[in-house]
């Protein structure tokens, strides 16, 4: 086995950050407002350096699709320990029509370039909320996968994933390759310190095109539309039970 | 005029390119290609402020206003992340201001994220950041007066002594444990008797019987971090012998270390501010000092002290402007959803004042410090003492005035722990008093100005005394110009003038002012001679009327590198910068029709009387407005 894994970092905007929509309903305000690293991808990198520290594999490799600005979160990957990084060059106007098909496409490549045994990928991003792309990435390589993983352990050829599942916690045992995302129980990922920064900065990033890949970017998906969620309204109190059965046989409710 | 232009465009386009060099602390710098090298043989002597008391612009300093290579900036940028996230999920500061201790695990995170080391070259394992880079990393810092403090004291001016005056020796064997955090430092002056009278230090070092090592003896105040340090910069006083064989008292800087026994420190102290910082006394009895732990030379240590003290203070700009913006945030929320009499607080004038003071205040604080910051990375051994002296004066009171300011928006909550407010304005207070009193700063601005003004008109005058024409119908000419109200073109403005259009007026203000300055620093070295050093109330308004002139410069070429790159919202930067220059402009001139002879508008006269009589009786004089005589 190669001992590679290959862990895909997307630039969101900062969780912190008041999202707000754009006047022309196109879409949400991007310029000037703080983006840092999806927190499901930091977990999956941390996760990932974790079992190179544990020498369980060789090498990490961090990739991001995207524009330029995605490079300065391949660069917190890297300081966070990841090897070196990918950058697949994605123009601005392609970039807002990327969706989890077309990166799921260019990962799947990468995988099969960089004969990766692991892909980890955090469960969704926090801006699409998709919850596609490691699923998708899994079945067009024909991959196993364990998503939703809260507990991950490598076994010689297997990987046994406790994932977290409405019911409860579903423990399976996989063959790598595979695809694994991450959710938010799997570890705490480390801060990235910056005498690791400046270490960060010998690493390499390669660019990589799509269409070098043999990717096509078209998406057959449109936004139409982008609102904000209506306001809260003020709720309503009631005096007793019978009021309160009332109303709602009033809404229609019941 | 014109030849001076030319000199002037040349140095500006030397300027330039020096500016745009990727540069690191230690006065190495990274090449960039292409590279201009430029063929000096000595350190240019940078002296901005100082010729302004001559009533001269030294354009190619401060245009075009400094700025650091992409590559450096994208890097600041990396650095700035994770430390914001730090601070925004790993510091309690209402725990830490109850407690008054900064939790372990607090201290151990902010060693491991590298800040113990910012300034410290990358050979001895710091971070070996620039001054501006710092500065960056210094607006985040602050958002924690306690931590703000506790860094600075160990790394601004702890171990600075190592850094710019210590050998190859001394760096090798301290630096790499004071940059992970391995071992904390503390810089170590003042004492009971003597404070802002930093020559009239008591603590003394004897040689010993055998001559291998200093004995110390003596007791220290108010050292940040004193409870703990493991590395102590320490000034006492030395015999030594000058050249004609007299035996005088001088000071000289020490590295003293815990370890070598004889060192206890106090209780901590109970202050109203950064309560989280380690204040306390620290006592030396007998501690042995090998001589190779003598930083410079011997009798050395007072320009040791002040060199120490000057390279951190530009840095105050930069922690003000932070907690500026972050208060600024949090009083708008306020504002714009609180509503009172049927509008919003926001609507209100004396709110939108109140809002305006803060954002012109941030704003000044940051063009000042990165303007301070970017002349001292550059190539050689730049003098920006009286720079940073004026960043520091007016960021440490604009701070507490600001601070003041929004918590009256919050009225009656802000007054209330249950917000950060009342924290906050309580760790303020302290950025008047340490570092430099502000009184003792204005001072040093005030005389180091004059007495560089004075040197210069004095060989002026020596030149006329000789017969040189030219000199005496240029000073007469000058002299008449200025009683008329005349001014000079300075080049700010106009067809190859250096400031945007759009700041032209204030351009224009400020170029009045400095000529006026001129004269009016003239026509009070001229009244007073060498008794000015006593006359403080003429000096304050002197060094107010520089601070103002020096922020005035800092926003116009901000604002105009700014406009000329396109930067974000720079419309709003060029109205914050018109509305300063306008308000610093008539209370500059104010000030200096104070300064006038037998001003009307000058109350010192009566101002001292009036404290002369509270002294004598050590009371307030008047009887009660109630009493009576019959």
């Amino acid at each position: 086995m190669s001992g590679r894994v290959l862990v895909g970092v997307k630039r969101v905007i900062d969780y912190a950050v008041k999202i707000r929509v754009k006047p022309d309903h196109s879409g949400v305000v991007t310029e000037g407002v703080k983006h840092s690293m999806n927190p499901f991808c930091e977990i999956a990198v941390e996760e990932a350096v974790k079992m190179k520290e544990k020498k369980l594999i060789k090498e990490v490799v961090a990739v991001s699709c995207g524009p330029q600005q995605v490079q300065e979160t391949i660069r917190t990957a890297l300081a966070m320990g990841a090897d070196r990084g990918i950058h697949v060059e994605v123009s601005a106007k392609e970039y807002e029509s990327l969706g989890p098909l077309q990166v799921s496409k260019i990962l799947a490549a990468l995988a099969k370039k960089e004969e990766a045994q692991l892909i980890i990928l955090g469960k969704q991003a926090i801006d699409g909320d998709c919850n596609q792309t490691g699923q998708m990435t899994a079945a067009l390589l024909d991959w196993p996968q364990g998503t939703f993983a809260s507990e991950v352990t490598l076994e010689g050829g297997h990987v046994k994933v406790v994932r977290e599942i409405d019911g409860g916690l579903e423990t399976i045992k996989i063959n790598t390759p595979a695809v694994l995302t991450a959710d938010l129980r799997l570890n705490t990922p480390r801060y990235a310190t910056l005498p690791n920064i400046m270490k960060a900065k010998k690493k390499k990033i390669a660019n990589v095109k799509p269409a070098d890949l043999g990717v096509e970017l078209a998406s057959k998906l449109q936004v139409l539309r982008v609102d904000a969620p209506p306001q809260r309204e003020a709720g309503v109190k009631v005096e007793s039970v019978a009021d309160l059965v009332a109303k709602l046989k009033e809404a229609g409710t019941i | 005029m014109s030849l001076n232009r030319i000199i002037n465009s040349k140095s500006f386009d030397i300027g330039k390119s020096l500016l745009a060099f990727n540069l690191r602390y230690n006065g190495k710098f990274v090449p960039h290609p292409p590279q201009y090298r430029c063929f000096r043989t000595q350190a240019r002597s940078l002296a901005y402020a100082k010729d302004l008391f001559l009533g001269q612009i030294n354009k190619a300093e401060v245009f075009p206003y400094p700025e650091i290579g992409n590559e450096e900036l994208e890097e600041l940028n990396q650095f700035v992340a994770p430390v914001e996230k730090f601070f925004n999920e790993n510091v309690d500061s209402k725990k830490i201001d109850e407690d008054a201790k900064i939790p372990a695990e607090t201290l151990d995170g902010l060693k491991e994220l590298g800040l113990f080391g910012m300034q410290v070259p990358e050979e001895y394992g710091g971070l070996g950041l620039s001054n501006t880079m710092y500065a960056r990393l210094g607006e985040i810092t602050a958002l924690d007066g306690s931590i703000a403090v506790t860094l600075a004291a160990h790394q601004a001016i702890g171990l600075k002594g190592i850094l710019i005056a210590g050998t190859e020796a001394q760096k090798e064997k301290y630096l790499p444990k004071l940059a992970s955090g391995e071992h904390v430092a503390a810089f170590c002056l003042t004492e009971p008797g003597s404070g802002s009278d930093a020559a009239s230090v008591t603590t003394r070092a004897t040689l010993s019987e055998d001559g291998t090592h200093y004995l110390l003896n003596g007791s220290k105040m108010w050292i940040s971090n004193g409870g703990f340090a493991d590395i102590m910069t320490v000034f006492a006083k030395t015999e030594v012998v000058d050249q004609e064989g007299v035996k005088k008292d001088k000071m000289t800087a020490f590295l003293v270390e815990r370890a070598f026994g004889g060192i206890t420190s106090g209780l901590p102290e109970d202050k109203m501010g950064i309560r989280g910082s380690n204040t306390c006394e620290v006592v030396y009895d007998n501690v042995p000092v090998p001589l190779e732990n003598v930083i410079g030379e011997v009798g050395g240590g007072f320009k040791v002290a002040m060199n120490i003290l000057n390279s951190g203070r530009f840095s105050m700009g930069s922690s003000g402007a932070g907690m500026m913006k972050k208060l600024i945030e949090m009083t708008a929320e306020y504002a714009t959803t609180r509503k009172q009499f049927n509008k919003k607080l926001s609507e209100f004038g004396m709110i939108q004042e109140k809002f305006a003071l803060m954002a012109t205040n941030a704003f000044v604080m940051e063009s000042m410090a990165y303007l301070t910051a970017g002349m001292m990375d550059r190539p050689g051994v730049p003098d920006c003492s009286l720079e940073a002296a004026i960043v520091k004066v007016f960021s440490s009171e604009g701070s507490w005035i600001c601070v003041s300011e929004a918590l009256q928006v919050l009225g009656g909550l802000g007054f209330t722990k249950n917000y950060a407010y009342e924290r906050y304005l309580r760790d303020c207070r302290i950025l008047l008093i340490f570092e430099g009193t502000n009184e003792i700063l204005r001072m040093y601005i005030a005389l180091t100005g004059m007495q560089y003004a004075g040197k210069i008109l004095t060989g002026k005058i020596k030149e006329m005394k000789r017969g040189n024409l030219g000199m005496a119908v240029g000073m007469m000419g000058q002299k008449l110009r200025s009683s008329f109200g005349g001014t000079k073109d300075y080049g700010l403005t106009g067809k190859d003038g250096l400031v945007h259009p759009s700041l032209a007026d204030s351009a224009l203000k400020l170029e009045q002012n400095v000529y006026l300055f001129g004269s009016a620093v003239e026509s009070v070295l001229y009244r007073y001679g060498k008794s000015i050093v006593d006359e403080q109330l003429v000096l304050k308004r002197v060094a107010d009327v520089i601070i103002n002139l020096f922020a005035m410069t800092a926003v116009l070429s901000r604002a105009s590198r700014s406009i000329s790159i396109g930067l974000r919202n720079h419309d709003h930067e060029v109205l914050l910068a018109n509305t300063f220059c306008a308000e610093a402009f008539f209370k500059n001139n104010y000030m200096m029709t104070q300064l006038q002879k037998h001003a009307p508008e000058n109350n010192d006269a009566s101002i001292k009387k009036i404290a002369e009589q509270i002294l004598e009786k050590r009371a307030y004089v008047c009887a009660h407005p109630l009493d009576r005589t019959f």
